[in-house]
């Protein structure tokens, strides 16, 4: 039988500010961290949390994570000194996009610059993917398994997902999870611009009518996973249960995603099946919503495809709408705001969305957030995480 | 290009110069200071060999540096690679 997993701590480094709360309660506000048409983490500064040697040794997207990091634990009670579980049990799964760019850009620009016994003995380390993950378990202690996700936009939700899995399988008592991203570099704005994924114009305005593209941001979230039996008997706060979670791939094309939305509308339906809950138990949808004109209209094709008749009465709102696109970091940032608007029973609103497409036809909570209706007991919501790979992520989590 | 000549005391202000960056507090160091103790470990050290190989054209490699254990061990070391 699987075990039961729960959520005890959160925390978040966004372009709204310093914490999770904080994300929250100002998206709800309506208040937006974008400016001149970038996410910037513009309230973080890593020397104000971390010493010299912690900042020297971790790229930005690694230093976001581990910010993030320390107000989950804190949040869930945790003692770093004396971890509540057996430190062999305890876990570390952590996404990214695309890693330590910005350490990855800079010593590119040394190589070619300086010579090749100039490049920084420190690249490697701070570049690499899995950076962020193996920080984390130094940082805590943790000595069961460890390990970096990579699946572009859908990087820390399946970072989230592997998490459950491991406590509900007995593979470990508790994870640190989630995921950061700090891509706001030259290369790789230009990258993206390239593609065209970007908007030209700077607004993230997902499911309007007018939306041209995604906005770049940076950040991290980290939440704490715990068994949930364990996390009873040692008396944390429950803040969330993480009923399951469905997986798919388009199989279709690197960048764009199938435009009937048909991975996405697989992974809805497999995280209802594997939560065992049907359509009507849903309460909200954190769209991945990112603004682009693919992704939302195939994202609204999805939701119709997989909920049926009760797509229409389902709130569904983009937090990115409030803080761009965090790439890597978007599923595990947007998963903490909806365990937040769970738990205040809000449908926080999609800001900016004023122009209806046709054929996109959900309730996208325009203009300002209102109560979220809970028909019945416990509010469910489904937190929807899309990559370039076709990958297909949905969380489905309850308080 | 490598411009400082090698003596032991331009080669211990290199090191003390350099430490603090790596969050080092300059009042530990000193030529008897262990690296252990100073919390500096092995990419500190790769980086210290960089600043040494720039200003000094001395190379240090890995069996190099694992016989040396204070402040002091490394200065004499780059001072008996450079002569």
């Amino acid at each position: 039988m699987k075990r039961h997993v729960v959520v005890t701590g959160i925390g978040a480094v966004t372009p709204l500010g310093v914490g999770a709360r904080t994300l929250f309660d100002r998206w709800r506000a309506g208040a937006s961290g974008i400016e001149d048409g970038e996410g910037v983490a513009g309230e973080f500064d890593p020397t104000e949390h971390l010493s010299v040697k912690e900042v020297r040794r971790a790229d930005r997207y690694s230093q976001l994570a581990m910010v993030a990091g320390d107000e989950a634990l804190a949040d869930a009670g945790w003692d770093r000194d004396e971890l509540p579980y057996d430190p062999a049990r305890t876990g570390c799964v952590y996404g990214t996009g695309i890693g330590g760019i910005g350490t990855l850009e800079n010593s590119k620009q040394i190589l070619l610059e300086q010579g090749e016994r100039k490049v920084p003995a420190l690249s490697v380390p701070l570049m690499m993917s899995n950076a962020a993950a193996g920080m984390l378990a130094m940082r805590y202690g943790l000595l069961g398994d460890s390990f970096g996700t990579v699946s572009a936009c859908s990087a820390s939700a399946h970072a989230i997902a592997q998490a459950t899995r491991m406590i509900q399988y007995g593979d470990a008592d508790a994870v640190i999870t989630g995921g950061a991203e700090a891509a706001l570099t030259p290369l790789s704005k230009a990258a993206f611009a390239a593609l065209d994924a970007v908007s030209n114009v700077g607004i993230s305005r997902p499911f309007d009518a007018r939306r041209d593209g995604f906005v770049m941001g940076e950040g991290a979230a980290v939440l704490v996973l715990e068994d949930a039996e364990m996390a009873a008997a040692r008396g944390a706060r429950v803040l969330a249960t993480i009923r399951g979670f469905g997986a798919t791939s388009d199989a279709h094309h690197i960048t764009a995603p199938h435009p009937d939305g048909a991975g996405a509308a697989a992974a809805i339906t497999k995280a209802l099946r594997d939560s065992d809950l049907e359509p009507e138990d849903i309460d909200y949808i954190n769209a991945h919503g990112t603004s682009t004109p693919l992704n939302d209209r195939a994202e609204t094709k999805a939701i119709k495809t997989a909920l049926g008749d009760r797509a229409a009465h389902v709130p569904v709102s983009s937090t990115k709408s409030a803080i761009g696109h965090l790439l890597g970091a978007a599923g595990a940032v947007e998963a903490t705001a909806t365990i937040l608007a769970l738990r205040e029973r809000i449908a926080p609103p999609t800001l900016g969305w004023e122009e209806r497409e046709e054929g996109m036809d959900l309730d996208y909570v325009p203009g300002q957030a209102r109560p979220l209706e809970v028909d019945r007991g416990p509010a469910i919501a489904l937190s929807n995480a899309f990559g370039f790979g076709g990958h297909n992520v949905v969380l489905c989590l309850e308080v | 290009m490598p411009t400082t000549t090698v003596t032991p005391e331009a080669v211990e202000k290199t090191i003390t110069d350099a430490l603090p960056q790596f969050g080092v507090d300059p009042s530990q160091i000193s030529r008897e200071a262990s690296f252990e103790e100073l919390d500096v470990d092995s990419l500190d050290i790769a980086e210290i060999s960089q600043i040494i190989e720039e200003e000094y054209g001395v190379q240090l490699k890995g069996d190099d540096v694992k016989t040396i254990r204070t402040v002091g061990d490394a200065v004499d070391l780059v001072v008996s690679r450079a002569g």
